[in-house]
């Protein structure tokens, strides 16, 4: 009827407005399918990529080291950890708990772990502990259905066979600094050590090799389901360097307990037969991360181990010097062989007195003797007549005042003074007092160990101008060094001075001769200040410093090298605080030298 | 006599069988299949668990529909008040068993089958809609006094399914009322003022949320909020749509669902399985499928000479459209997640027989439109 009629007409009317609005639903949802289908798919199928793509990296083994006779010096051992995959674990302090009553952590480790564990990134293991024994993995194995997200690597730890002998030389590797880990995402894998000291720092990225991964994928509870791609890693390359463990060795035990540097070249080509700082540290505790106690003992000894003094360490040169300004005179003509200066045991100069340590003074005697006797006033005249910068120019042309680049961290420059520097440094004028003070290596003059022995190769050598080095030199290599513009002449007069400090009766070295099959040793000591001897002290005659605290003591220096016919082998030896060049350094440089002989290194 | 209304029902159960929409049954099997074989993807290439039964349960429930279909069609008029009753009844001891059993009470276990009485419900309102407002005229419906009652009839289920809780079902319910009352001529403006005071109301009806209600919520609002718990879900589900892209992945080897990053993927995330692996061309396929069984209920509506006949298709094609729309909006982030799954995809038995049964009531009211015989007086 017609109430009817108008309920459907009603109801058709209404049936069109909910049509409309269910195409306008449907509307919504291909706006929406298309926005997220089309405009953002790409981004999209990045995070699915992420979601499902798990990297992992495969550390190369480590390249190992050798020395000069093919002996490992660093390498690699096996080492087993204990990683924690959280996202496979359903309660990471329960199972943490459980695996504390296998294998208990120490305090530091458990700091260590609640860090990791704070900072950890999906699917990105954290390593609970290493340097497991065998029995620790066999337990742990045992245990392993309790230990859900547990899992066993088994890894490489570089390892030094000679521990504290190479500490200078090669360094140490260690885990990655937390603020360095942004820099290469190989750094966040669990286990991964750089070179963070020595030669490790610096021939890191030959060491290190090729990194290698693998692409997984994995499904959202972290289970590998197959392998998308794998990039083969190689092994970092092995290197060898120019040390000879046995002659290390030796000159490490020369030293004893003293605190100091020292530093064999080859004449003829500059290898580096050995270089030692004592006190060492073993190098191997850094390897799994140093304990703090450990550290802090290294860092709060105040001799210094963590410090290579042979190439960081800078000294007055004392009469070490002498033979730089010696050469430096007699390539000026300002003296010959035959000068002879008056030594009274003292001189004025300005209204400054200045002393010869032996105050009752030499008499008159030329080079070759003040050498021998290591007269302070013959090289007080002699600077003074040379002129500083003829002195500066000769001990730059020796390998002084500059950074020789062996490769070794941390190297320094030493000084050697001139004119200029001091006018820009202290902007006085330089004085007749400075250049008497530098004629003696004291004064402003800073050497290192490594830069006294490279002055006295390149003098013994006949005038070469050798590099020291870590890498064993070929016969074409050793053909392109240049020869410096110092005359031989003149460099035997100096090596003669050399002869008498050892040979000569009267010499300042005469208690460290020997004569090894006719090779006998050349050489200079030196004994320098760290304190200023007061005039009062002079007066009273107290010169000596075995009494005093071993911090306020003289260093002790000397420069030495043998044959001295034929010379191959030269070294620089300081003794920190060891109060007599001759007493102390001169012996050490001696055995060291007497067992490079014996050794007939080649 | 109403009753009286669909008096002479002369046709042959042949005859009947005949004037099915064979075109329609073909979508819905059509539909059923495509789901059959996303289950068979989702158990990364099997029949089991899900496919099998799937398909099984399609065939049977089949049968279900064309049962329904061939029914003489003043039954569901006759019996539509009895229905809601019983159906009401079960909702309250599915309530009432619901304080005896933990957490959410959705079912009456038969020992061979399980009842969910919501489900029945969502036949039963429609039913008892269509005929309540099928005897009642435009000033009643259109009254205050007119529309009162069967709002509280409404309601009542309503508060019994969101106490279970199950606030999908619940919220379908309630749309689907509200739609059958906009069908029917309420007035525009009673909407709106429904509206109004709804939203008013929010902040109290906040407070009587579960927990993890408030959380779908919250998660829908913000899915960053909690990445990897409440909002990862909705998070998955973006990333495996966007990452299926234009053509998708291939069938089976939708990355998201194989992997298990995407969650109920079986059931309520399945269309979003669908379009990893069959891109944006499947989805909008899957889509354009749903609009044609929608489009044919409408012409079905539309044809039907019974007001009772076009009311219950209206309502029962409502709810279809809402299970459609609510599913995939909710999957791609345009809704919270309430747990509306996706009809005939999804896999699940209850959605399964009710829907179906709904399309066996909409085939049974269509035939009455196409019969010479239909043509009632009231």
């Amino acid at each position: 009827m017609s109430k009817n009629t108008d309920k459907i007409k009603v109801l058709s009317r209404r049936t069109l407005w909910i049509i409309l609005f269910n195409l306008a639903a449907f509307l919504l949802i291909v706006a929406r399918l298309c926005y997220l289908q089309i405009y953002q798919a790409d981004k999209y199928r990045t995070l699915s990529d992420e979601n499902r793509i798990s990297t992992r990296f495969l550390v190369a083994p480590r390249g190992v080291i050798y020395d000069r006779n093919g002996e490992l010096i660093a390498k690699n051992d096996q080492n087993f950890q204990v990683l924690l995959i959280a996202e496979q674990t359903p309660d990471i302090q329960k199972t943490l708990e459980i695996f504390e009553r296998i294998v208990p952590f120490n305090d530091e480790e458990k700091v260590k772990i609640e860090q990791n564990i704070r900072k950890r990134k999906r699917f990105v293991p954290i390593k609970l502990k290493d340097n497991l024994t065998w029995e620790e993995v066999a337990k742990i194995l045992l245990h392993a259905p309790e230990l859900p997200g547990i899992e066993i690597d088994e890894g490489l730890n570089r390892y030094y066979p000679y521990a504290n002998l190479y500490a200078h030389v090669l360094g140490y590797v260690g885990p990655v600094a937390e603020g360095d880990k942004q820099e290469n995402p190989l750094y966040m894998v669990p286990g991964f050590k750089i070179g963070k000291s020595g030669l490790e720092k610096t021939l890191d990225h030959i060491l290190q090799g090729k990194v290698g991964s693998i692409k997984l994928e994995v499904n959202a509870f972290g289970r590998v389901m197959k392998e998308i791609e794998r990039e083969a890693g190689s092994e970092g390359q092995s290197v060898s360097i120019t040390i000879d463990s046995r002659l290390q060795q030796a000159a490490f035990e020369a030293f004893g307990n003293e605190s100091g540097a020292a530093v064999v070249l080859d004449v003829h080509s500059g290898e580096i037969l050995a270089l030692v700082s004592t006190p060492s540290y073993d190098p191997n505790l850094f390897a799994g991360g140093i304990s703090y106690k450990h550290w802090n003992a290294l860092l709060n000894n105040e001799r210094t181990p963590l410090i290579n003094k042979a190439v960081s360490g800078q000294y007055s040169p004392g009469s070490t010097f002498k033979i730089v300004v010696a050469l430096a005179a007699l390539e000026a003509g300002v003296i010959n062989l035959n000068t002879e200066f008056n030594c009274t045991g003292g001189m004025d100069i300005g209204n400054i007195r200045f002393h010869c340590w032996k105050h009752s003074g030499h008499g008159y005697l030329n080079v070759v003797e003040a050498l021998k006797h290591s007269c302070d006033i013959f090289f007080y005249e002699t600077a003074l007549r040379v002129g500083i910068d003829k002195i500066h120019d000769m001990a730059l042309q020796l390998g002084m005042g500059q950074i020789l680049n062996v490769g070794l961290d941390n190297e320094k420059s030493g000084l050697i003074p001139s004119k200029e520097w001091k006018k820009e440094k202290y902007g006085t004028l330089w004085s007749r007092g400075d250049s008497a003070n530098s004629g003696i290596g004291q004064g402003y003059v800073l050497v290192t160990p490594l830069q006294l022995v490279t002055m006295l190769a390149r003098v013994v050598n006949g005038g070469y101008a050798v590099q020291p080095t870590f890498v064993k030199q070929s016969k074409e290599n050793l053909k392109k060094i240049k020869r410096l513009k110092i005359s031989v002449r003149n460099i035997e007069i100096v090596k003669q001075g050399m002869f008498e400090v050892v040979n000569g009766a009267g010499g300042t070295a005469g208690r460290a001769r020997f004569n090894v099959n006719g090779a006998k040793m050349g050489g200079k000591t030196g004994t320098t200040q760290v304190r200023r001897i007061s005039m009062k002290e002079r007066r009273r005659g107290i010169t000596r410093d075995e009494n005093l605290p071993w911090n306020l003591r003289n260093h002790a220096l000397f420069i030495g090298f043998t044959p001295v016919d034929n010379p191959r082998y030269a070294v620089a030896v300081i003794v920190e605080h060891g109060s007599s060049g001759s007493g102390v350094a001169a012996p050490i440089a001696g055995k060291i030298l007497q067992e490079a002989l014996k050794l007939d290194i080649r | 006599m109403h009753e009286l209304e669909f008096a002479k029902q002369k046709l042959t159960w042949r005859d009947k069988f005949f004037r099915l929409s064979f075109s329609y049954i073909f979508l819905i099997v059509l539909l059923a299949v495509i789901g059959t074989t996303t289950l068979y993807s989702a158990a990364n290439g099997s029949w089991s668990p899900w496919a099998f039964r799937h398909i099984s349960r399609f065939g049977l429930s089949l049968l279900l529909m064309l049962g329904l279909a061939m029914i003489d069609v003043k039954n569901y008029y006759k019996f539509s008040y009895v229905f809601y009753a019983v159906t009401l009844l079960l909702l309250v001891a599915v309530e009432v068993g619901g304080h005896v059993g933990m957490g959410a009470q959705r079912w009456i276990d038969l020992g061979f089958f399980k009842i969910q009485p919501s489900e029945l419900m969502k036949i039963g309102l429609v039913l008892f809609l269509a005929r309540y407002f099928s005897s009642t005229s435009l000033q009643v419906i259109q009254s205050f006094r007119g529309i009162i009652i069967p709002a509280i009839l409404v309601l009542i289920p309503v508060a019994l399914i969101i106490l279970e809780p199950d606030l999908g079902t619940a919220t379908m319910l309630l749309l689907t009322a509200t739609i059958i009352l906009f069908a029917i001529g309420v007035q525009w403006w009673k909407f709106a003022v429904v509206a109004v005071a709804g939203g008013a109301l929010l902040p109290l009806i906040w407070n009587f949320l579960h927990e993890y209600q408030k959380n779908r919520v919250l998660t829908f609002l913000d899915p960053e909020r909690d990445p990897l718990g409440a909002g990862y879900h909705i998070i998955q589900s973006k990333i495996a749509f966007g990452s299926g892209g234009l053509w998708g992945k291939g069938f089976l080897h939708g990355t998201q669902t194989h992997l298990n990053f995407l969650p109920e993927k079986h059931t309520d995330f399945i269309f979003t399985m669908f379009s990893e692996e069959f891109g944006l061309i499947g989805g909008l396929s899957l889509l354009l499928l749903n609009i044609l069984v929608i489009a044919f209920g409408y012409v079905f509506a539309y044809r039907a000479k019974n007001y009772f006949a076009k009311l219950v298709i209206i309502g029962l094609n409502t709810n279809y459209f809402l299970y459609v729309f609510i599913n995939i909006a909710m999957v791609m982030g345009l809704l919270p997640v309430v747990g509306v799954p996706l009809p005939l995809i999804s896999y699940g038995g209850t959605v399964m027989f009710s829907l179906m049964a709904s399309f066996g009531i909409i085939l049974c009211m269509s035939v009455l439109s196409t019969s010479d015989d239909e043509d009632f007086d009231d």
